[in-house]
């Protein structure tokens, strides 16, 4: 038993403490402390009356228990006889127990409670200190309730011992951590403002934890802090190293403190007045310098304890990144440190310049690291520090390094460590297909990933890689020949086998010219791993198989032998011997047209999102998405938008999108002509352009289509070059709570509503929006179901609904707040309540905002509040249309538009659509039976507008013309804009 | 979070956050499988669920802190140094053995440094005294006991 030193006396706890260590067993440890518990529990139970010597040593042992592992469920009431005591060494050991021991018991808790108030209030700074302690380290929502009141006073009265004040200063920081509802600064703010200035130099670093935790909440009103931080850091970096004395660490001034104070500088923008600035710029140059300066000491304490102050320092520029002149500087720095013998400098090197990759001032300076950074990758012998490593290449990688950068983090996977190597995978894929030039590169680099980690190339890598295929017709012949080579491998990884059959079914056709890629030899080769996969990769080999008897007539007797033999079409699995049914079946009775249209080439996908990316988000939780990806959706328009598919392609998907036929359109067969890889065919907007431009009462259309044609350009023109420099305006500011811009799609989800009332608003992997509404005369009644699509709860959630520009003067939109939160899987309802004043053109804007996991979620929709939905139908005969129609014949009251369709021309769908306009669809009024007219009176507050409507379709030519009249000019554009979005 | 901990056996642990017992159990286990399998010259931090491990052995006790993401690793791995120093001074050359059979010792020392996971103050001699004067009342207190009476007791 080692001498212990001082003030112990209690010799029977260390016995027992002996009598543990010498257990040869684990049992024989159980039944010293079974023996012992019986022990004290007699005692505590017997007659007699155990004096406050005996029961703190019993509490002791029941504390040491405890500390091994056992539960203790007795004890705390002799613990709170103990800290009742007026013998300081008993309450110090009750104090503990019961910190240690939390319990919930409520009447404990009153009587804890009642000990602790006589304690501060007894003027003992030893007494009250411990009582602090105890609040401090309980934290429970009842001791705030009792004292959170109380201690802000104590903090801040003058007469208050230094060592009470920093006591209290970080019992209150734990209660406003855990109830911070019953933390009313109010009052105090300024007088805890100005511990900042407290000559004890322990005072204030106790104090600046607070205000950093309550400026962090409320940085408006602790904003005073700001200058007086900079004025204490500055003393301090100007000190000489011993000015200090005790408060100096290894000839470091006061490091903790320094740490602190750039904390909370960092909780604020960098001040605004120009001689706060210049010191704090001051400030931070020095720190830099101080770098350069040989060191005090050869300790390590010394120069951790110096370069905390610097990264701390770093971080603080990072967060102002405003200063190129600083970032450049501390990208150097890092940059020195990435060579530093010791490892955790590396470390948090490579860590803190991720970071500094994002920002544009210092991006181009991150870059002349990269042999260093690729280096580390491939010799750091920590895989901490590895991981750090290909973190900082994927935040450093543009388009001018993707290559260097993606064939490095390849080549580093074939050693990389298990645990990381699915995130690799997945960053390797994101970088090769954001930075993709030429599409070959992004293919290859795919089918290469899978061979060097297929077991790790998750299911949306190797999907993603088939969307971006069948998306773009200049790289199928490419991948189709591509996996035909790479299928030659004797082993290849069944995801190989995958991605193969599947572009070999669509895309075969082009390389099937080549003697040695026939159809036979296509097939024999994709057949070949078919034993050897497992069941969905045999399915989806199976369709590859159904897709080459439609595309190389060749080949059908040999694939239906294939279908035919018993182990497909007698296969045990249901899933398979259903395809191979159905799939021989097909072959056999159908036609070549009717098998020609079922196995058409796939459409292109209608993808927002990268899916990998939402796939890496979701790997490191939501509140871990690196900064780039947040800036990219910050850029966005909220992460909510799910625009984080940004690579060049965007812009054609999107184009052949919204060309795309419907299903139905399909069947007919219209499509079918279409040869294989056709280009996009977009050509229905410029048919649009150039006949409005040629029409006389065209503006509007021609408004319309400019801007359509810009949201389609967008993705390309911006937000790719952002990406990479563009980070810095949105990196400086805290994470904005300004509501969102619009969705770029939110016109496309105002334009499903315009003809229907109620539906699905908005949908992505959290949240649904639905919508019900009703509208009579110029009112009109709406409800919004919001539901959680996820199993984590929705926190802060607010709704706004506004109405911009002189949309305010024209519509009144009323609403109450919904509840702040939404359980997981649950849904909450708002109404809202419209009127309309006058005719209107805009759409009043929905934002919503809430924490999902931390991170802020911030989006904003059109609301689908439309002019059409205020129609009155009105019955006339032909005559009486005629002449409204003839009425109506000043120039500015006639909107027309003649487009292509873009949806079913099926008579029963538009007669469906007109109705759902609100207008009254007239019968036998047009000469032409083949034309709609549609008559209504638009009701608002202050005026009726009347309107009549002509549809002309030409079923030949896939056009509309489209005709409106108005009594207000203004209605007739605007209906006009509306209605041409929707056949 | 604090531990000291070796060989598999936790020798104090400090909590500053609400935890049920249940979860700290595994944490702990979970977090002494991680740290003692590194080996030296390793990197003293690591990323662990969404904290950051930052830990530094000593002779046969490992100390280790858990930190939020936007804490300082390097400050971290002072303030173990700092309460390693204070231990030492307390004790006279510290050795695992002191913190076993003067647990309550290390206890009172580490929350004099640190309160709800905060530095309460950074000054050796500060912390130091406040220890010191509790020792003090505690000799105050307390008349000396006879062997006998510890032996019957315990």
């Amino acid at each position: 038993m080692p001498a212990v030193s001082k003030g112990d006396g209690m010799r029977g706890l260390a016995v027992f403490i002996s009598d543990i260590r010498n257990c040869k067993s684990k049992e024989a440890e159980i039944k010293r402390i079974n023996k012992e518990l019986a022990n004290i529990r007699s005692k505590f139970k017997g007659d007699k009356a155990l004096d406050g010597y005996s029961k703190k040593k019993y509490v002791c042992k029941l504390l040491f228990i405890f500390l091994l592992g056992h539960d203790i469920d007795f004890g705390h009431m002799e613990a709170v006889n103990l800290l009742s005591s007026n013998k300081y060494t008993e309450k110090q050991i009750g104090y503990l127990f019961i910190s240690v021991l939390v319990n919930s018991n409520s009447e404990l808790i009153r009587l804890i409670n009642n000990a602790i108030k006589n304690d501060l209030s007894s003027r003992n700074p030893t007494f009250m200190c411990l009582a602090l302690h105890c609040i401090a380290n309980v934290g429970s929502r009842e001791m705030a309730e009792a004292f959170a009141s109380e201690i802000p006073r104590i903090l801040v009265a003058g007469d208050t011992m230094d060592s009470v004040k920093q006591s209290a200063a970080l019992c209150l920081l734990r209660l406003y951590k855990t109830s911070p509802d019953l933390v009313l600064m109010g009052e105090w703010t300024s007088r805890v403002v100005h511990l900042l200035n407290d000559q004890h130099m322990g005072v204030v670093t106790a104090a600046i934890s607070l205000i950093t935790c309550l400026s962090q909440k409320n940085p408006d009103e602790f904003k005073t802090c700001v200058s007086l931080a900079v004025s204490r850091l500055s003393r301090i970096v100007s000190s000489a190293s011993t000015d200090l004395q005790d408060y100096t660490y290894y000839f470091v001034p006061a490091p903790w403190l320094s740490c602190k104070l750039l904390r909370l500088l960092q909780c604020y923008p960098p001040p605004e007045d120009g001689a706060v600035k210049g010191r704090l710029v001051e400030c931070l140059e020095t720190i830099l310098n101080k770098a350069q300066e040989p060191p005090k000491s050869k300790k390590v304490q010394h120069s951790n304890a110096k370069n905390a102050i610097l990264f701390e320092a770093i971080s603080l520029i990072i967060h102002y990144d405003s200063e190129p002149n600083l970032l450049v500087r501390a990208c150097n720095q890092l940059g020195q440190f990435l060579q530093h013998r010791e490892t955790n400098l590396r470390y948090l090197a490579l860590e803190s310049m991720c970071t500094l990759a994002s920002s544009e001032f210092s991006h181009e300076a991150v870059k002349t690291h990269i042999e260093t950074v690729i280096n580390a990758l491939k010799t750091e012998r920590d895989v901490s520090v590895r991981q750090r490593a290909a973190d900082l290449l994927y935040a450093m990688c543009d388009r001018s390094n993707a290559k260097q950068i993606v064939a490095e983090m390849l080549s580093y996977l074939e050693t990389a460590d298990y645990s990381i190597r699915e995130e690799m995978v997945l960053k390797v894929a994101i970088l090769a297909e954001k930075y993709a030039v030429d599409y070959s590169w992004y293919v290859d680099t795919i089918l290469n990933l899978i061979r060097i980690a297929g077991d790790y190339v998750s299911e949306e890598v190797w999907y993603r890689v088939i969307q971006i295929v069948i998306n773009r017709d200049d790289v199928q012949g490419y991948a189709a020949k591509t996996v035909f080579e790479a299928l030659q491998a004797p082993a290849c990884h069944e995801n190989m086998v995958k991605v193969g059959g599947y572009i070999l079914g669509e895309f075969g056709n082009l390389i099937a010219g080549d003697p040695r890629s026939s159809p036979l030899v296509q097939f024999n080769l994709l057949h070949s791993k078919f034993h050897l996969c497992s069941v969905p990769t045999r399915a989806l080999l199976l369709s590859a198989y159904i897709k080459f008897i439609n595309l190389f007539p060749e080949t059908k007797a040999t694939i239906q032998e294939v279908l035919r033999c018993d182990s497909q079409i007698r296969n045990s699995d249901v899933e398979l011997q259903q395809r191979a049914v159905e799939y021989l079946k097909l072959s056999s009775i159908a036609s070549t047209d009717v098998l020609a249209t079922v196995l058409e080439e796939m459409p292109p996908f209608p993808e927002r999102e990268s899916s990998i990316l939402a796939k890496l988000k979701k790997k490191k939780g939501p509140g871990a998405v690196s900064v780039t990806e947040l800036e990219d959706n910050k850029r966005e328009g909220g992460e909510l938008n799910g625009g984080g598919d940004r690579g060049p392609d965007t812009a054609a998907m999107a184009a052949s999108n919204a060309s795309t036929p419907s299903p139905s359109a399909d069947l007919l067969g219209i499509r079918s002509a279409a040869p294989v890889g056709a280009p996009p065919a977009s050509t229905g907007s410029l048919l649009v352009d150039v006949f409005s431009e040629a029409g006389p009462a065209a503006p509007s259309a021609a408004v319309n289509d400019d801007g359509f044609l810009r949201d389609l350009e967008q993705p390309t023109e911006t937000s790719d070059s952002l990406l990479v420099e563009g980070s810095g305006d949105s990196d400086s500011a805290p994470p904005s709570e300004d509501p969102a811009p619009p969705l770029s799609e939110a016109d496309e989800l105002l334009n499903k509503f315009v003809c229907k009332n109620n539906g699905v608003l908005f949908e992505n992997q959290l949240l649904q929006i639905g919508i019900k509404s009703e509208y009579r005369q110029n009112l009109g009644r709406m409800y919004l179901f919001y539901g959680n699509k996820t199993s984590v709860q929705f926190a802060s959630f607010t709704t706004t609904v506004s109405c911009p520009g002189d949309l305010q003067s024209q519509l009144n939109v009323q609403t109450k707040p919904v509840e702040p939160l939404v359980e997981g899987g649950a849904q909450i309802q708002q109404v809202l309540n419209i009127e309309c004043l006058t005719d209107f053109s805009d759409a009043p804007l929905l934002n919503i905002k809430f924490r999902y996991g931390g991170a802020l979620q911030n989006l904003t929709l059109k609301l689908p509040v439309t002019i059409n939905k205020f129609f009155q139908p009105t019955e006339m005969s032909s005559h009486d249309f005629f002449q409204r129609w003839k009425q109506l014949s000043q120039p500015q009251q006639e909107a027309q538009k003649i487009f292509k369709a873009n949806h079913s021309m099926d008579t029963e769908v538009l007669k469906a659509k007109l109705l759902g306009l609100g207008t009254a669809l007239l019968d036998n009024v047009d000469p032409n039976p083949e034309n709609y007219v549609c008559a209504g009176v638009i009701q608002t507050k202050s005026q009726q507008v009347g309107c009549l409507l002509r549809l002309e379709p030409n079923a030949q030519a896939q056009m509309y013309r489209l005709t409106l009249r108005c009594s207000k000019d203004s209605v007739s554009r605007r209906l006009c804009e509306l209605l041409a979005q929707q056949f | 979070m604090q531990n000291s901990l070796r060989q598999g056996k936790l020798r104090l642990q400090k909590w500053y956050t609400a935890t049920a017992e249940r979860d700290k159990k595994k944490m702990v286990r979970e977090l002494m499988q991680i740290v003692l399998a590194r080996k030296p010259k390793m990197c003293s931090f690591l990323e662990w669920r969404d904290l950051k491990i930052v830990y530094k052995r000593y002779a046969s006790l490992y100390f280790c802190c858990a930190i939020e993401e936007q804490d300082n690793e390097l400050i971290t791995l002072e303030v173990i140094h700092r309460f390693v120093e204070l231990l030492d001074k307390y004790f006279g050359s510290v050795c695992e053995l002191d913190i076993i059979f003067n647990f309550e010792k290390a206890y009172f020392i580490l929350d004099e440094f640190l309160m709800g996971g905060e530095i309460q103050d950074t000054s050796k001699k500060s912390v130091l005294k406040a220890i010191e004067q509790a020792d003090l009342l505690q000799e105050e207190d307390e008349s000396p006991r006879s062997v006998l009476e510890e032996m019957g007791l315990a």
